[in-house]
């Protein structure tokens, strides 16, 4: 009783306070999408509102509108009750809106304080504007305990304090209503942290902050208020004290999520893929993978857990023998490959390895091909589905007409362009022309990003069975519920190099997510202690855990 | 001694009059290119606004507003560009190969339409043209030794322009050092995301940097029409634009650097004429178009990073659109 | 990117909008001949009899034909993977330089099938040389193509100019042009062919290279969409890192696409060297290598529509000759104009008409509706 009797005096509190933004109606297509439809939200004053919706819920859209960037093709924005209209970013900014994008807006050979300025200077000279900037950032760093080398270059900086730029040079525009968009999807548990440190201390200061994230751990660790969105509809608002995560999920997805898939425990074979201090440094010098060690066997699937850019993309790749190693090696089957003796994506083919790449459209498809073309990308020198020398152009669309029936690609038109295929479709595709050509080994990076449910069940039972068969897979995704549900071993990397291992079955999230913050295994498992960790929250763990994992074994 | 020294102070007036367009263009270039717009239609800008500032001359008789004119066409032209590039997105080269194209056909054309002289306009006498100003007591302190006659041979008797095109060199340097407008532009030709996020217009930005781009072409153009020369002949500027853009890009898109290249570029030009037919000790006599074409092949290679690294503004040629 | 919707229909995208992008470039041509005080009906007219009215005339319209597919075809296949060769000039002036070289050495000792087919080899090894360094340094030094090419034209110009007026010049002659080439290098004209099977035709400098520019179309057809090397080509112009992940060589892919669009180029030589002039000399490309552009442009890159715009503009270079001897006022470079007016339409401007076209074909689409709104 007590608890609910607080929860309703915490409601009346917050219906008191006074309602800093508010949109009515909202609208937007883009051609024949509907990206928001009829959006209602109100956001108080001084709190932390979380904005969650899967990939594709129209999360950004609606933030583009809020910001000024696109303007809606209907309804109202007010702002500290004042009806505001919104045609540009400089509408926004006027109106104390601030936003700090997903990918950072900054000029990489600016400075910090340059960057800052941009767009707000206070006059034509450069010095004047530079010279006041520098006092009032000062004193930002200071109220809101944002530390930040106003003279470094941005591209110097790690993404963490990159992150910090954009919210300096949102407050300095004067912003009393800051938008961050999906902002941790970069950032290391660490970074997360101290981001989460400062958006508190925003909060106090009076400033509301719209969180836009899918990550549901983070609503629950940090907003006061969450509204849901899916398939561009606003379908619910909650209090954060009052709902759970598995709530919000249902409401994000819009059914059970089914986590768990039916599968017989794995039956390791052989080793068909190696790697022996695996180490990747890409062109601009930056170490990407140190020293990776791994064995995939037959029949298992290994799934490598990271938060992104902690180098699973570029292990993906050098293991697809597209990024050349820079030390250690690589066996793939019976093949070695070394700095020294490097091997390529075509040869790779012709050791039985298939690669469903993480991007579709950067790496996976010619998108402005037919989809027939694109069902041979890789495979176009294979006799089997095109001629020797010459294209066997009615083969090739017989071949894709094949794995259009057998993948349930549609439409099944091989003579469609492959731009004109949805997501989900595009992936089955990719998904259907890697998995015919009977692989020994699977890499797969990110298999069901941007695809809707139904697709998603279908991928994960289609991988499932490749590893039946005999398979070697190994699947790469930032979405942490699949790795569990998909692997038999979870590998977690933690800024290029490999944490640890955990068994699919013993896996939990407290502790992976503890690995990928670059906490050993035992200490991960000792660090939680008895009980049901996956209750507690961050906010309720003393700060010195999260923030240096050493001192906590 | 005195004969080399003279020899030498003659070589460098030579190489101030040959590199005053390219400098003019090569900062023309440097303003469009650091705002992301590909320019290689510097020639065309340039030839349009010869062409005209040579017609407008000989009609008017007035230097002033002839190099009105000749800005005028060639700011027209940039904005055509602009048009192109930047509201229609089209590919930056080939809009300039078109207005290189169209140019050196149409000023021709209408060359021969209104003048009937096989392409040329008529020989300006010198009120229509900008001639060169004598510097105060020039004749007095030309008598002194060595930095009298700096003072007379090199630095006085050059035409307006040319002194303006030195001077607009620190200026472009302060406007893209040292202004909001410069700060802005070079965001917008590294990001123009953040450009357009930060609530400025990315459109409007671009537009004003290519509109400078044709002042400066225009410059160019009528000095070498009505300055240079008295009068326009078919292709006059002769691959000028080409050399200049390679000066920028030798300069690596920076204005102090560009201007070295483009008082090398002239040398290299100053001593091919100067050298015709001279032996040379040691190597022998060096053939001129090996000289002429040295710009390129020195741009060539300075691309290919072989001297150091080129590294152009990194949003350049791509047109910007909002994304999705 | 709005231009890849499918608004409007297939017929529009290939058909419609190229030739209103023409249109609107012969419009604004015709009011530069409007403006300089001439007829432009009438000088279509002349431009159309003196391309086709005579023996002579059809075979000169076909002799530029064929200068233009060569280009046309160089600039086409390397926009397909995604390069933009400007260096036509410069490869169709060293691939001239190549097959002077070589007739000059072996044209009197060789009989004439040996020295057609060395022609043809050193045109396009010449004109690939002049492509592959400025292709190695894109691929190998990071140099941009654009620029490098463009800077090769004007070294192409200069190591002519010094070969022709230090090297190769004709002992005792004061221009710049080499001895003649032995007869038996000489390709045979098509009047000389037409003559000796009986028909009566007047000298024109139309020779059978008009049947290897065909060759090379067709060849460069199959090579493109019906080989896998054209797959690797245009998957590597579509998405250089698609054709990366697939195993292609990407690096290998742009050299060898800019030594076919060199060689292609290249073979303006052998029209030019071998087929008319029959002596090495300089600025015998004329511009057919920056005409190149905008035919491949208005050609829409695909081979059928190249012969088409090259015929066009080997029309208006005729024609053009004629109309500037019959009014005077209107000068060969009008036709310069009208192929920058060409670019500037169908290539930069591309999508300017699209806008309008879509709104045009939305309003037909939905008659009924619109028509009720309007009552």
């Amino acid at each position: 009783m007590t608890d609910i009797e607080s929860a309703a005096n915490r409601t009346t509190e917050k219906k008191t306070l006074p309602v800093a933004i508010e949109l009515r109606g909202i609208s937007k297509s883009f051609g024949s999408v509907h990206a928001n439809q009829d959006i209602d939200l109100c956001v108080h004053k001084s709190a932390i509102h979380g904005i969650i919706g899967e990939n594709g819920a129209g999360k950004s859209t609606l933030m583009s509108i809020i910001y000024g960037f696109y303007e809606a093709d209907r309804g109202e924005i007010l702002v500290n009750g004042q009806s505001v209209r919104l045609h540009n970013s400089q509408d926004a900014i006027a109106a104390g809106i601030g936003m700090v994008h997903q990918h950072f807006m900054l000029v990489d050979t600016f400075t910090v304080l340059e960057n800052v300025i941009l767009g707000a200077e206070s006059g034509g000279l450069l010095n004047q504007s530079l010279n006041h900037a520098r006092e009032e950032l000062t004193r930002l760093e200071r109220e809101y305990n944002l530390k930040v080398d106003l003279d470094a270059l941005v591209s110097d900086l790690p993404v963490g304090e990159q992150q910090r730029v954009e919210i300096l040079k949102a407050l300095y525009r004067g912003a009393e209503i800051l938008i961050l968009d999906e902002p941790t999807g970069v950032l290391t548990p660490q970074e997360t942290d101290q981001l989460f440190e400062i958006l508190k201390t925003l909060k106090t200061q009076g400033v509301t902050v719209l969180l836009i994230t899918h990550k549901l751990r983070e609503i629950m660790d940090i907003t006061d208020e969450v509204s849901v969105m899916r398939g561009g509809r606003m379908v619910a608002h909650r209090l954060t004290q009052e709902t759970d995560k598995e709530t919000l999920a249902e409401l994000m997805v819009g059914r059970k999520v089914r986590l768990e898939l039916n599968q017989k425990p794995a039956t390791p074979g052989n080793v068909l893929l190696k790697a022996e201090n695996l180490t990747v440094v890409d062109d601009k010098g930056v170490t990407r993978v140190k020293g990776f060690n791994m064995e995939l066997k037959a029949g298992e699937i290994i799934g490598i857990a990271g938060v992104s850019g902690n180098g699973q993309s570029e292990l993906l790749q050098a293991l697809a023998c597209i990024q050349p190693l820079s030390q250690g090696s690589l066996q793939i089957h019976q093949h070695s490959v070394t700095p020294e003796s490097p091997c390529n994506p075509a040869k790779a083919r012709e050791l039985g390895l298939g690669h469903i790449p993480e991007d579709r459209h950067q790496l996976g498809m010619v998108t402005r091909f037919s989809a027939a073309e694109s069902s041979i990308l890789g495979f176009h020198r294979n006799e089997s589905i095109n001629g020797s020398l010459l294209m066997h152009n009615s083969k090739v669309e017989k071949h894709c007409e094949a794995l259009m029936e057998q993948f349930d690609v549609r439409p099944p038109h091989p003579q469609l362009k492959s731009a004109n295929f949805s997501g989900g479709n595009q992936q089955k595709l990719i998904i259907a022309r890697e998995m015919t050509q009977n692989p020994r080994i699977l890499l797969v990076g990110q298999p069901t990003r941007g695809v809707d449910i139904g697709a998603i069940e279908f991928i994960h039972r289609q991988l499932i069975e490749m590893r039946d068969q005999g398979c070697a897979v190994l699947v790469v995704s930032v979405e942490l519920d699949e790795i569990m549900s998909l692997s038999d071993r979870i590998l977690v990397m933690c800024e290029g190099s490999l944490v640890g291992e955990v068994a699919g079955k013993d896996a939990d999230e407290r502790t992976l997510g503890l690995m990928m913050a670059g906490t050993p295994l035992d200490k991960a498992r000792s660090g939680s202690g008895p009980g049901s960790p996956q209750q507690k929250t961050i906010n309720e763990r003393p700060a010195h855990q999260i923030l240096s994992p050493e001192t906590s074994g | 001694m005195d004969d080399i020294f003279s020899v030498l102070v003659l070589t460098l007036d030579a190489t101030l009059r040959v590199a005053t367009p390219l400098i003019l263009a090569a900062m023309a270039g440097l303003f469009s290119e650091r705002s992301g717009i590909i320019d290689i239609s510097l020639e065309g800008k340039m030839l349009g606004a010869a062409f005209i500032s040579a017609c407008t001359a000989a009609v008017t008789g007035s230097a002033w507003l002839a190099l009105m004119a000749g800005i005028g066409v060639s700011v027209a032209l940039a904005l055509l560009h602009g048009l192109a590039c930047i509201t229609y997105r089209g590919n930056h080269v080939v809009s300039a190969v078109a207005i290189n194209i169209l140019v050196a056909g149409l000023t021709v054309v209408l060359g021969i339409a209104w003048f009937e002289r096989g392409g040329t306009t008529p020989a300006l006498p010198s009120e229509a043209r900008f001639m060169p100003i004598e510097w105060p007591l020039a004749e007095i302190i030309g008598q002194l030794p060595v930095l009298g006659t700096l003072y007379k041979e090199l630095l006085s008797g050059h035409n307006l322009l040319v002194y303006v095109a030195l001077l607009l060199v620190p200026l472009s340097w302060w406007v893209i050092y040292r202004s909001r407008f410069g700060l802005r532009l070079r965001a917008v030709g590294e990001n123009p995301q953040a450009v357009d996020t930060a609530g400025i217009s990315v459109a409007f930005l671009r537009y004003r940097a290519v509109i400078i781009c044709g002042v400066l072409c225009g410059i160019a153009g009528t000095y070498i029409a009505i300055a240079q020369n008295a009068g326009f002949t078919r292709d006059m500027t002769a691959g000028q634009g080409y050399i200049a853009l390679a000066a920028m890009i030798f300069g690596k898109w920076r204005p102090a650097p560009a201007l070295l290249a483009c008082l090398m570029f002239g040398l290299l030009d100053a001593l091919a004429i100067r050298m015709q037919g001279v032996p040379v000790p040691v190597i022998g006599e060096v053939p001129v178009p090996l000289i002429q074409a040295l710009p390129y092949i020195l741009t060539v290679i300075l691309l290919a990073g072989f001297i150091g690294k080129a590294v152009a503004p990194k949003a350049i040629g791509e047109p910007y659109l909002k994304e999705r | 990117m709005s231009t890849t919707n499918n608004t409007l229909p297939r017929w529009a995208d290939v058909l419609l909008i190229p030739i209103i992008n023409i249109a609107l470039a012969l419009l604004v041509s015709g009011l530069i001949i409007i403006a300089i005080g001439e007829d432009p009906i009438e000088a279509v007219k002349i431009l159309l009899v003196g391309a086709f009215g005579y023996d002579e005339a059809m075979g000169y319209t076909l002799y530029y034909t064929t200068n233009f597919i060569f280009t046309g075809l160089a600039v086409s296949v390397a926009f397909h993977a995604g390069l933009f060769n400007i260096g036509g000039e410069g490869q169709a002036y060293i691939g001239g330089l190549g097959v002077g070289l070589v007739m000059l050495a072996l044209g009197p000792i060789l009989p004439f099938y040996l020295l057609m087919i060395l022609g043809i080899i050193a045109a396009a090894v010449f004109g690939a040389a002049w492509a592959y360094v400025p292709a190695y340094l894109q691929v190998y030094r990071g140099s941009h193509i654009v620029i490098t090419t463009i800077m090769f034209n004007f070294i192409a110009s200069a190591l002519m100019v010094y070969l022709m007026v230090n090297v190769l010049i004709a002992p005792g002659s004061m221009a710049p042009q080499s001895v003649m080439l032995a007869d038996s290098s000489h390709l045979p004209f098509i009047h000389e062919i037409m003559n000796a099977l009986g028909y009566e035709m007047v000298h024109t400098p139309l020779n059978i290279s008009f049947f290897w520019a065909l060759i090379c179309c067709l060849l460069l057809w199959v090579y493109l969409w019906h080989s896998r090397w054209g797959y690797e080509l245009r998957t590597v112009g579509f998405n250089e890192k698609a054709a990366g992940y697939a195993g292609i060589n990407t690096k290998k892919v742009v050299i060898i696409t800019m030594c076919i669009s060199g060689a292609l180029a290249g073979f303006v030589g052998i029209n030019e060297i071998q087929g008319v002039h029959h002596k090495l000399l300089l600025n015998f490309t004329a511009g057919y290598g920056f005409t190149g552009i905008a035919v491949s442009l208005m050609g829409r890159n695909h081979p059928v529509g190249v012969v088409l715009a090259s015929l066009l503009f080997g029309i208006l270079y005729q024609g053009g000759a004629e109309l500037a001897f019959e009014v005077p006022k209107i000068t060969r470079e009008m036709v310069v104009t009208i192929q920058g007016l060409v670019i500037l339409f169908s290539g930069a401007l591309a999508y300017m008409t699209r806008p309008w076209l879509e709104k045009i074909f939305s309003l037909f689409s939905r008659p009924a509706s619109a028509t009720t709104q309007e009552a």
